[in-house]
């Protein structure tokens, strides 16, 4: 198992790199840094102007190079001009004895996470505070979504073929079919605007950054939890079903246990093997369901940060979030994989 | 000149709509009436569930092709009519020229423009897109993980950790990674569109070469036309203007201008690879996981002792009978593009501004969704019923080829 868990890590550690290499890569582009360097500088840069503002601020160099100094494997740039020292790890120009005194290496193997261009502010500061606003989002979402999702999966797998199965089924069927932008529109056109008059909740969630409540906050959560509730439901319905005509469920029918008794104590803690992993896999596209809805809501956390970051080509920030995420979803994939093996005794790892 | 009734406006769209219609009821009388020597397209005719679902894409695949047609449209979708600006539905016109169309029966947007026009252009939009783009994640997954999945060891770890690495990123921020205009102008993707474009050849070179190579006198006249035709429409497709890849600093020089008969706006290309892209990592694990199934029967057995090559075994044995699966699918990918391709619009990259697909104008009705409900309720209900559809359809198939 600890070897086991180990492989995974560095194959982990390895995809990181990668995806954060293509990153990289892909916003350090010649048209991307020349947007960059006039939304920095000024709209109307020439393109010898471009070059030397790219130049002075250390974005010339190749991207290898880049890469390693944002890592923190290579050492930062550093450029002299006039006994005026900059660089990666120097805030400003300083003189040349100050510089000596600043770290050579400053990546985020050195836990600096560098500088956002579009908030003027450290990166790991903004992820940091926007990571909260969309972590309480998430834990909502999951409340909702978890066990209203496997409720709706038992009721309709348990006794198949049946009214509430179908009626059950359908609605995971519509749930699936509406992604974010369409349930969150629908949901603000009846509940919320002034043309239907329901006024039930608030069209934006602002002001729950700092004070959510029920009012202003259940529509995103409940915008994000739908897309996810249909899947989660179909696969417990199915694996429900399949214990369902298994031969030990038979048995005890004949015994006499109770149907509720059945489903409770004997089907169910092998039927939600299955949607475990599921429920786990859930996470990349719950990422997804954040930023639609973090947009549509207006709700500032880890989504929206996204959205400012590639629009404005902040290539640290949009670094950061990327890392975050693709952490977040091979951790997920490593927990699910863990769990089902633990949850099911049957799969030994060799 | 009155404003329609609801009742009224119902009717009119139903009107207009007569084309659709007409065509829907020649489809299912045809296809209810042979339905037995359709295999299982015909089956699908027994699945209650099936039938509403194949209804609904069905609708909306006819609204869309005669959209294109300008036969239910009834203004230009881009065109404003001063005095419409976010009119409520059924509002006549204030001053119609002769011969026009004297309502906007689901009212006016934010820039005077006909939302009813506007949504039967949008399904156009899907309908040219994501078909296609679901058939070339298609061959791309199977041209992969067919190899993947039979001869498993290296080259399997390899093209999984390839797939992992793209399922891995988050399908937005791969978006506002690829679909920019900084991103097009650099020309990533047109080397992607060349990458992924390359596989429908190779799957159609290596399928009939495998079948057909015993017999050189059928095979290379057939290799030769259909690559060919193959080759020349890969040209027309990634090449534009003259050139394969333009851009500030050089240029590749690709199929002359006179043999080009089409060429595909940069925006809409780097939308299809994006989404390509995007959905090939799936299809490529599904295809593996059944390939691994499948390879160990014993139909598969025999025709190794045959002494069958390995092409031929993943392409004319375990392909076919993989189908059930992947038929269904591939209707479930149509609706994923679909919502691949709203999110795109929603999010405004891409596709041009004033485009009329579905996503762009959700995003343009939703700032005054509080006020005006109109514009925005229409492209989000005919998105949903479309990917309600499809995947309604892939249920009742489902549920058919699990009969036999």
């Amino acid at each position: 198992m600890g070897l086991f868990i180990l492989r995974r890590l560095s194959v982990m550690i390895f995809t990181a790199l990668c995806l954060t290499f293509i990153v990289f890569f892909l916003t350090n582009l010649d048209a991307n840094l020349e947007k960059l360097a006039k939304t920095q500088g000024n709209m109307r840069m020439s393109d010898a102007e471009v070059t030397s503002w790219l130049d002075k601020n250390g974005y010339s160099q190749p991207t290898a190079l880049k890469y390693g100094q944002w890592l923190g494997v290579f050492p930062g740039w550093t450029r002299t001009v006039e006994n005026e020292v900059t660089g990666r790890c120097i805030s400003g120009p300083v003189s040349p004895e100050d510089a000596a005194m600043a770290p050579t290496f400053c990546g985020i193997i050195q836990g600096d996470w560098g500088y956002s261009t579009v908030f003027r502010d450290e990166v790991s500061t903004i992820v940091g505070k926007r990571l909260s606003l969309t972590g309480r989002l998430m834990f909502w979402v999951l409340v909702l979504m978890v066990p209203s999702a496997l409720l709706i999966g038992v009721l309709a797998g348990m006794r198949e073929g049946t009214l509430t199965d179908r009626s059950l089924s359908t609605v995971s069927i519509l749930t699936t079919a509406t992604p974010e932008y369409v349930s969150g529109v629908i949901f603000i056109a009846i509940f919320t605007s002034s043309a239907v008059g329901l006024k039930w909740f608030k069209g934006t969630a602002t002001s729950a950054m700092d004070n959510p409540t029920f009012e202003n906050f259940f529509l995103p959560v409940l915008t994000i939890a739908l897309y996810g509730m249909g899947y989660i439901a179909r696969m417990t319905r199915a694996s429900m079903t399949e214990v369902m005509t298994a031969q030990y469920i038979r048995t005890a029918r004949l015994k006499g246990v109770s149907f509720y008794n059945i489903v409770v104590k004997h089907a169910l803690r092998n039927a939600l093997i299955a949607p475990f992993t599921v429920i786990m896999l859930q996470f990349p596209w719950l990422l997804n369901g954040v930023v639609i809805v973090e947009t549509l809501f207006n709700y500032k956390g880890f989504g929206w940060v996204l959205v400012q970051a590639a629009g404005n080509n902040d290539i640290e920030l949009l670094l950061a979030v990327s890392v975050v995420s693709v952490v977040v979803v091979l951790l997920t994939q490593l927990i699910s994989d863990i769990g089902y093996v633990y949850l099911n005794p049957r799969i030994r790892i060799s | 000149m009155d404003p329609l009734s609801t009742v009224e406006i119902i009717i009119r769209i139903l009107a207009q709509l007569s084309p659709v219609w007409i065509s829907l009821i020649f489809l299912y009388a045809l296809s209810i009436a042979f339905k037995r020597r359709l295999g299982l397209y015909g089956k699908l005719f027994d699945s209650p569930i099936g039938m509403i679902g194949f209804a609904l894409v069905m609708f909306w695949v006819f609204a869309g092709i005669f959209g294109a047609m300008d036969m239910i449209v009834t203004h230009d979708e881009l065109s404003q009519v001063s005095g419409m600006k976010n009119k409520i539905p059924g509002t006549p016109l204030r001053s119609p020229e002769e011969g026009e169309y004297q309502w906007y029966l689901l009212g006016g947007d934010n820039l005077a423009r006909d939302v009813f026009s506007r949504l039967i252009k949008g399904a156009w939009e899907v309908i040219k897109i994501a078909p296609m783009a679901a058939v070339f994640a298609f061959m791309v997954g199977i041209t992969l993980g067919l190899p993947a999945g039979y001869y498993g060891g290296k080259l399997d770890t390899f093209l999984s950790f390839l797939a992992n690495l793209i399922l891995a990123f988050p399908v937005i921020l791969l978006f506002y990674l690829l679909v920019t205009p900084e991103i097009v102008k650099s020309g990533v993707p047109n080397y992607m569109a060349m990458v992924l474009f390359v596989f429908p050849i190779i799957f159609l070179a290596v399928l009939l070469n495998s079948r057909f190579h015993t017999r050189p006198s059928l095979r290379t006249p057939l290799l030769i036309g259909v690559l060919g035709l193959a080759i020349w429409l890969y040209l027309q497709l990634v090449s534009n203007g003259g050139y394969l890849i333009r851009t500030a600093d050089y240029s590749i020089y690709g199929l002359p201008r006179v043999l080009d008969f089409f060429d595909i706006d940069p925006g809409l290309l780097v939308v299809f690879v994006s989404v390509v892209f995007v959905n090939s990592p799936t299809v490529f694990r599904i295809v593996r996981g059944l390939t691994m199934d499948i390879k160990t029967r014993d139909y598969v057995a025999a025709a190794q002792t045959r002494g069958e090559g390995p092409w031929y075994i993943m392409l004319w044995e375990i392909l076919p009978n993989a189908r059930g699966p992947l038929i269904v699918d591939f209707c479930l990918r149509i609706g994923y593009t679909t919502i691949l391709l709203g999110t795109l619009g929603f999010f405004g990259l891409g596709l041009a501004p004033e485009s009329p697909d579905w996503g762009s104008t959700i995003n343009d009705g939703r700032k005054l969704l509080s006020i005006y409900l109109h514009p925005a309720l229409p492209p989000a209900l005919a998105l949903l019923s479309l990917v309600l559809g499809l995947n309604l359809l892939a249920d009742g198939l489902r549920e058919e080829s699990l009969k036999d």
